[in-house]
């Protein structure tokens, strides 16, 4: 299994020498990263090549990394039944840095990305239907960033006076209490994921008292 | 007499549709009765549970997974507690595989049997809802008994299983199992001839296996469209290399071969649940890990240590080493995978759900086009919908 996603990581590596940017097996998984502009190239390869067949796409995601320069990885998990092997493509991508679509090429990727431009506002171009797919009609935001909070910034109730459904500023009864339970003198980071304000200086003063 | 221009209609179905399958919202292109376009619209069930599992210890994301898809909470329970047992390294002990595998076909049967009754009252058959309940609520029982909830369990612990099963609870499931066959007869006789029912699934929403993989197809959908593939045959996880079972697949990939696929996957899950009844091993049902696992109460009144575990363990929880995995497990459904990212915290960075449903529900606008309104009604029953999955 392992000796086998070191032959696909070299092959991938041969057969596409300039986008190839890194690869790694990890907890038994192979990881490929890419160039965002050579990804339709990389799982056509992926999906037409004899040794690869990895011919189902499962799965399209974001992953949000605020603290980077390119905040989004897109994820994309394929899959080959032929040969019984994994593969994981990742792409690095910012804000308003399209990624070109593969909904072309594998079908299933149209709703993937559709989640993915939903939930992080990862832009892909060239999908033929980049709607909002999760949140409600008229949306504005995009939820599964780690800057946006927990709690969101509008509830809705039913207003009798408007018979319709309003939407309202979120007024929390109770502040949301969310738990630090890591002992303080294991020496974390004190800057929470999605923090910008936070400079270098503060987290090596937060290092410096840790120790 | 002059020409006229007839315009298509669009019809709005759902979300309160009966058939809808809980909240589908689909919006049809229709030229008089037939399907031009299908637009499903979803997110109506959105509760945000990615991102809730981001603000959650590990422990307490597995009830997360119960509320996704609420017909079969234990696969999906299953699915993350090997994720995050890839990330620790963690070797479960053979009774506790056991028991997960026999509680993972519990929810197969579980499943199966709510979507082919659901399917076929959907078009018009009445009875097999009423009989097949009877034996999903014994199922159900045997939930409550291991673990106090009837439908969402939180049984599956990272390491193992909650508790070990209680007294006499594998003679019951063993006894259920001899009977079960003989409902599954019963419902056959009920459809699978039936011609009314053949009526209205045989040739109706074909997908052959190069279309099905390109719409991402897992699961029983793959394998009715003539594909086989399982990943517990594939790709064995806990103690499924060690039962042994076979997996029927389809010829046409229409809706009636999705519901003999289903017809015959109960056969076979009954058949799983029997070995794991017959081989489960004695020993503990969790690992002895007590840095994952909480220690037994006898112990925590008289060890130190064991009280200072559980203090940690029900407040900061356990911490995962950094790294990344996507672990799928075959969920009644499909392919349900778990793409877990930790940065080495007490909180998953990044748990992404990939839900089968979300993939074949894509399909049903290219299942739908140019077949009759009352096809689609058919083709969601057939592809085996719940919301509380795609949405999540």
């Amino acid at each position: 299994m392992e000796l086998a996603l070191k032959n696909i990581g070299e092959l991938i590596v041969a057969a596409l020498p300039q986008t190839v940017t890194a690869t790694d097996i990890s907890f038994g998984e192979l990881n490929v990263s890419v160039k965002a502009g050579d990804i339709v190239r990389v799982l056509t390869y992926l999906r037409d090549d004899a040794n690869c067949q990895f011919k189902i796409l499962v799965d399209v995601c974001g992953v949000d990394h605020p603290e980077r320069d390119q905040r989004f990885d897109v994820v994309y998990n394929l899959l080959s039944m032929t040969h019984n092997l994994r593969i994981r493509v990742k792409v690095r991508t910012g804000e308003n840095e399209p990624v070109p679509t593969v909904s072309d090429i594998f079908s299933s990727a149209g709703w993937w990305e559709r989640e993915a431009w939903d939930l992080y506002g990862i832009y892909f171009s060239g999908h033929h239907d980049l709607r909002r797919i999760m949140t409600d009609y008229g949306f504005e935001g995009h939820p599964l960033r780690k800057d946006f909070p927990l709690t969101g910034y509008v509830e809705l109730r039913y207003d009798d006076q408007k018979k319709r459904v309003v939407y309202e500023p979120v007024k929390l009864a109770q502040d949301f209490r969310s738990f630090d339970f890591v002992s303080p003198w294991e020496g974390v980071q004190s800057r929470l994921p999605g923090d910008e304000k936070a400079t270098q200086d503060d987290d090596d003063k937060a290092e410096g008292k840790g120790t | 007499m002059a020409e006229t221009q007839i315009k298509n209609m669009n019809l709005n179905f759902g979300p309160q549709h009966p058939s809808a399958h809980g909240v589908l919202r689909l919006v049809l292109e229709m030229d008089g009765e037939v399907i031009e376009r299908a637009d499903p619209h979803i997110g109506l069930l959105h509760r945000g549970t990615e991102k809730l599992i981001e603000h959650k210890s590990y422990a307490q994301a597995v009830p997360y997974f119960d509320r996704l898809d609420y017909v079969a909470p234990q696969n999906q329970e299953h699915a993350f507690v090997l994720a995050v047992e890839k990330l620790l390294a963690l070797e479960v002990p053979p009774r506790g595989q056991y028991i997960r595998v026999l509680y993972a076909e519990i929810g197969r049967s579980l499943n199966h049997i709510f979507t082919l009754c659901a399917f076929a009252m959907d078009i018009g058959a009445m009875t097999p809802m009423l009989w097949g309940f009877e034996d999903r609520e014994r199922l159900m029982e045997f939930c409550e008994r291991a673990s106090g909830a009837r439908m969402h369990m939180n049984y599956f612990r990272v390491g193992g299983v909650a508790r070990d099963l209680p007294d006499g609870l594998i003679d019951d499931i063993a006894a259920w199992c001899e009977t079960f066959p003989q409902m599954i007869d019963d419902m056959e006789t009920l459809l699978t001839d039936n011609r009314i029912f053949k009526q209205r699934t045989v040739d109706i929403g074909i997908i052959t296996p190069e279309q099905a993989m390109d719409w991402g197809f897992t699961g029983p959908n793959l394998r009715a469209a003539g594909v086989a593939w399982d990943l517990r045959k594939a790709q064995p996880y806990d103690a499924y290399d060690k039962v042994d079972f076979d997996v029927p697949i389809g010829k046409r990939g229409d809706c009636y071969d999705r519901y003999l696929v289903r017809i015959y996957e109960l056969r076979e899950s009954v058949k799983i649940m029997q070995q794991c009844l017959k081989q489960m091993p004695a020993g503990p049902a969790k690992s002895r890990d007590h840095k994952v696992t909480p220690p037994s109460r006898g112990d925590m009144k008289h060890s130190m240590e064991s009280l200072i575990h559980h203090f940690k363990l029900f407040t900061e929880g356990f911490h995962v080493p950094a790294g990344e995995t996507y672990t799928a497990v075959e969920a009644p459904k499909g392919e349900f995978g778990v793409y877990l990212v930790s940065d080495g915290s007490n909180m998953p960075y990044r748990c992404k759900i990939r839900a089968p449903g979300f993939a074949h529900l894509q399909a049903l606008d290219f299942l739908s086009r140019g077949h009759m309104l009352a096809d689609i009604v058919a083709n969601i029953g057939s592809l085996d919908i719940v919301f509380g999955e795609i949405d999540r």
